[in-house]
């Protein structure tokens, strides 16, 4: 059984912080299939085409048949945890810090011997699940899990290193004024934050809901609005310094295209709020958020970006509203970059068409605030990077994967 | 007669004349004018460092602003207002720069404000009022005193469920300061020339539409109307030169002998 985290003791001011560090991070081009499998919680190898045999690692051609056409499916994630051995001295820093670390070779019931990391409560002998999660440096690696999940499971301290558990972390909730961001601050309250920060703009405006959610424990209501620079930097030099995952809950849902639109004014609220609200952002709690990566229980772990399902494809019916999203998609893209050296993942999480009242004459299936903000919370707790939200998400990932320019045809029906 | 414009110059340097800033400073925070979401919105006051004094510029400050015409405290031209729209010289690039200057009347509703949110300036106020300081002469600035700006923003603002409450004047005023009056423009401490429930008078927004419709000036968001005598202020509140502009924030400052 793992030990339970204890509520990490305040930190002492006179002790240095300790640098992030990364696992050896280099991936073939054929290995990432692992990696986009990691980052959406699936288990994938590589299962050969024509004698379906089971790959692991990742190969160019088949060491069965020499085939060349391998590709990455979902496969079953049992097997047995065949022998372990503990890893006491490393040469490798990273390693160095965390020793003992156990490795172990797990036979895997699709076939392959593969040696993966070993959460505390798999045993030798026993059978285990593996799991394919995203480290510090962003690669893919496979961790051992028990077959069936233990108490405490998830303040394994290895187990920890690749995932973003909101548990005993410091949240910032960036609009506290929307349904998303207030059951956001709910879902991060139950899931054992130790603060949650929620923003709030232009305070002489009234603010449904506000009694409720100053009512929520942990919840400490702070100014921030996104379109000021002035109050982002203000706020990250409160703060800046307390917040281990910030989640931006800012939206600006509007119906309406590019070409019938009168003027620019929605637009550019649109892209004030959404992209250079997210640039903004970035630049305010990014440094400090890279820099308290390894900073012991609640290190800094994660920054959340809310996006349409649309940024991937433009649904013209609410096309520049998809248009700020997509922007927002790329800038993201930009950000794990740059917030990889402090280990800090950037987790986007697409959705459809929200239970809101900006897309009150959406027909359903729509995705209810709520239901977004547990998806956040349990993408935190599996350490993804992309999480797919609801039917309409779930679905544009899959047409987008099969064929994009029907996507495109069909989104503008 | 000749004016001696050094003298006047003078007067102010040696503090004879008193000059009264009625400005709010432009910050980021200050409420601005909140419409239905689903229509357009007047800008906030944003401020952006170019440089300062770093390796974006090495030896200078600066900053790139952006708000809207009425954001802080602004003047509202003819224009603004669809009564006014095809009026002559109608807007802040066009008119007349001699209306910059001009006297203003301060008529005091601080107490009736502080006692009801929802306070109308009314004919028989203002004729109670011209009964202690005489007639309103034609061609004055008409200044309504609320003390609104001494409150803080939640307050200044005063939005509840059926929207914002802030004084302001009734229609049947506006319309006889502008006819019975001849007066230059209309002026207040508040967000906006009329009531914060103003769109349920007839006409909607009587200050806009009246005024406006008769090529009259409006000013809002102003401040230190306290520090005005009722009468004997002269006013100056030019606005940028904005091509066709329906309004501009601006400095307003009073001159006080």
């Amino acid at each position: 059984m793992s030990q339970p985290l204890n509520r990490p003791k305040r930190k002492n001011p006179l002790q240095r912080t300790k640098h992030p560090l990364s696992p050896p991070g280099v991936r073939s081009r054929t290995a990432h299939g692992l990696t986009a499998a990691a980052a959406e919680g699936r288990f994938a190898l590589q299962v050969c085409e024509d004698c379906k045999t089971v790959i692991y690692p990742p190969r160019d051609c088949c060491p069965t048949c020499l085939s060349v056409r391998l590709p990455f499916r979902d496969v079953e994630r049992g097997g047995v945890l065949v022998a372990e051995t503990t890893v006491q001295v490393s040469a490798d820093p990273y390693f160095r810090e965390r020793t003992p670390w156990r490795v172990g070779t797990v036979k895997l019931d699709a076939g392959p011997l593969i040696v993966a990391h070993l959460h505390a409560d798999a045993q030798e002998g026993h059978r285990v699940r593996l799991d394919l999660k995203l480290d510090k440096s962003g690669s893919a690696v496979v961790m051992a899990l028990p077959e069936k999940d233990t108490p405490n499971m998830a303040d394994d301290p290895h187990l920890r290193e690749m995932t973003c558990d909101p548990k005993f972390r410091r949240v910032l909730i960036t609009d506290g004024r929307t349904p998303v961001g207030q059951a956001m601050a709910e879902a991060f309250a139950e899931a054992g934050a130790a603060i949650v920060f929620v923003g709030i703009a232009d305070p002489w405006k009234p603010v449904p809901g506000l009694e409720a959610l100053r009512k929520i424990g942990p919840v400490e209501i702070v100014p921030l609005d996104l379109t000021d620079s002035e109050s982002v930097s203000e706020q990250a030099e409160q703060n800046g310094a307390r917040i281990d995952i910030v989640v931006n809950t800012a939206e600006h849902v509007r119906s309406g295209g590019i070409v019938d639109r009168h003027g620019l004014t929605t637009v550019r609220e649109q892209i004030d709020i959404r992209y250079l609200g997210l640039v903004r952002l970035a630049q305010a709690f990014g440094p400090v958020l890279r820099a308290r990566g390894a900073d012991g229980i609640n290190a800094a772990a994660a920054f959340v970006n809310l996006l349409s399902a649309h940024a991937l494809m433009n649904w013209p019916a609410y096309g520049s509203y998809s248009a700020a999203e997509a922007a927002c998609l790329s800038a993201a893209q930009c950000m794990r970059t740059e917030l990889r050296p402090g280990g800090i993942k950037v987790m986007n999480v697409f959705f459809g068409p929200l239970e809101t009242e900006w897309f009150q004459t959406v027909p359903p299936p729509k995705v209810a605030p709520a239901t977004l903000a547990r998806a956040v919370v349990r993408g935190l707790q599996q350490g993804l990077e992309d999480v797919f939200v609801g039917d309409i998400a779930e679905d544009i990932r899959a047409r987008l994967a099969v064929n994009p320019k029907a996507l495109e045809r069909e989104l503008a029906s | 007669m000749t004016v001696d414009v050094l003298s006047f110059a003078r007067a102010v340097a040696l503090g004879q004349i008193r000059v009264v800033d009625l400005t709010q400073t432009l910050s980021q925070d200050f409420p601005t004018i909140v419409l239905p979401p689903e229509l357009g919105q007047c800008a906030p006051f944003r401020i952006e460092e170019i440089s300062r004094y770093d390796e974006r510029g090495p030896a200078w400050y600066w900053n790139n602003i952006s708000l809207g015409e009425h954001t802080g405290t602004h003047f509202d031209a003819p224009i603004h207002w669809i009564s006014g729209k095809d009026l002559p010289n109608n807007a802040v690039d066009t008119i007349d720069v001699t209306k910059f200057i001009a006297p203003a009347v301060v008529i005091d509703c601080s107490k009736e404000c502080a006692a009801d949110p929802d306070f109308a300036l009314t004919v028989a106020f203002v004729e109670a009022w011209e009964a202690r300081h005489g007639k309103i002469e034609p061609g004055h600035w008409v200044l309504l005193r609320s003390d609104w700006s001494k409150q803080d923003f939640t307050q200044y603002a005063n939005l509840r469920e059926d929207g914002a409450h802030t004084p302001g004047p009734a229609p049947e005023v506006v319309k006889w300061f502008v006819e019975a009056r001849d007066v230059h423009g209309f002026g207040t401490e508040t967000i906006g020339t009329d009531l914060g429930q103003g769109h349920h008078f007839n006409p909607p927004f009587p200050a806009h539409f009246y005024m406006h419709g008769k090529g009259r000036f409006g000013l809002q968001c102003l401040t230190n109307l306290d520090q005005l005598p009722p009468k004997g202020a002269v006013i100056i509140a030019a606005p940028l030169k904005i091509k066709q502009g329906s309004g501009s924030p601006l400095r307003v400052l009073a001159l006080v002998s």
